[in-house]
């Protein structure tokens, strides 16, 4: 049974596309036949992420209108034989994108893939509620900062309200988990940064996973690599656990560098 | 900056340049088709018209015709696959 996993943030600039990219990436490596979806129409930026963004043809809007079939648009990854990428329009708005047209498509999408992740644009107008709507599971990305923790408890109301499992009845809640992102352990330690248990007892859902803040997160997008597609990096090891969780796997959540100082910051200490 | 024979800068300096190329070769084509309606978004109507010119002559499916486009830094290629297997298949 496939599963439609959201990735949502309502905040923009959190880390929604790179955490879809990277999970998408991470589960197609353990195996998974798995698709990613842009639904922020107008402004694509998946592509970009993915690193397939001169091989755009056909987009989800045109198979929405019937204007392309559904394996024309869909963009083979050619690093990982299980992924795929739909991208979005560039050209068109977002009303072009209807519930029913979503649906249609991600029903098709359902018959090939054991994973469809929906990369959710920035607030909550109709490309966030439909990309959203359809969802068994939710990511809520999150920094650990006042505006991004409170939209997460947004996105977390509008999961449990705006959404088909919330409309159905007798259906199961939509799993709603926590990624918490541009994590700082430094910054968290000395008291300049919320911790993690603080944003968890804030939202109150399970956690997924913290990625660090760091040099490898910008190096993918300057790439078009996946994170967890690129050179070992903390960053990189953070979602490749948070994948397994998300696939059912039991790992312990370890902060890198909370336990751990580096060599460097051994030697100069907490003085930067 | 080098030390230890290793070069700091090389591989930051690296990716960042990467990054810059991908955007001017990505923006050169977008920022020509803004707004109006052609650039990639005419290729639904190039596909269909390449499908009524040959229907002209000879059935083909609905879906024969699959048409991928691949940029380069200079030039862009177009490529169009036309199925004609279906046709061959049925005429046995």
């Amino acid at each position: 049974m496939s599963k439609v996993i959201v990735v949502t943030s309502g905040k923009g600039g959190v880390g929604k596309t790179t955490s879809a990219a990277a999970i998408s990436a991470g589960l197609a490596k353990q195996g998974h036949k798995t698709v990613v979806i842009d639904f922020d129409v107008g402004l694509r930026n998946l592509d970009m992420i993915m690193g397939c963004e001169r091989r755009v043809v056909f987009d989800f809007i045109n198979v929405i209108q019937g204007d392309a079939k559904l394996k024309q648009a869909l963009i083979k990854d050619r690093r990982l034989e299980n992924l795929s990428v739909l991208p979005t329009s560039q050209t068109r708005d977002k009303d072009a994108l209807t519930r029913e047209g979503v649906g249609k498509v991600l029903d098709e999408l359902r018959e090939e893939f054991d994973y469809i992740v929906c990369d959710s644009p920035a607030g909550i107008e109709r490309g966030a509620q439909l990309a959203m709507y359809y969802a068994d599971e939710a990511v809520l990305v999150t920094n650990p900062e006042v505006s991004s923790v409170r939209d997460s408890d947004r996105m977390l109301g509008l999961l449990n309200s705006k959404t088909r499992r919330a409309e159905e009845d007798g259906a199961e809640p939509i799993n709603a988990h926590l990624l918490l992102t541009r994590f700082d352990p430094k910054r968290s330690g000395d008291g300049e940064m919320m911790t993690v248990e603080d944003v968890l007892e804030i939202l109150a859902i399970p956690l997924l996973g913290v990625i660090p803040e760091s040099p490898a997160v910008l190096r993918a997008s300057n790439e078009g690599v996946p994170v967890v597609m690129g050179d070992k990096s903390r960053a990189a090891t953070a979602y490749e656990e948070a994948v397994a969780r998300l696939t059912g796997e039991q790992i312990e959540i370890r902060i890198e560098g909370e336990d751990r100082p580096g060599f460097f910051q051994r030697i100069f200490g907490r003085t930067a | 900056m080098s030390m230890f024979g290793f070069n700091f800068r090389s591989r930051k300096a690296k990716s960042a340049q990467t990054a810059k190329d991908r955007l001017q070769i990505l923006l050169a084509h977008e920022r020509g088709t803004e707004g109006s309606g052609s650039g990639p978004d005419y290729l639904p109507l190039l596909q269909r018209d390449i499908l009524a010119a040959i229907k002209k002559h000879v059935h083909v499916e609905g879906d024969a015709v699959d048409i991928r486009m691949e940029r380069e830094d200079d030039i862009s290629s177009i490529e169009i696959n036309i199925d004609l297997l279906k046709q061959a298949a049925r005429a046995d």
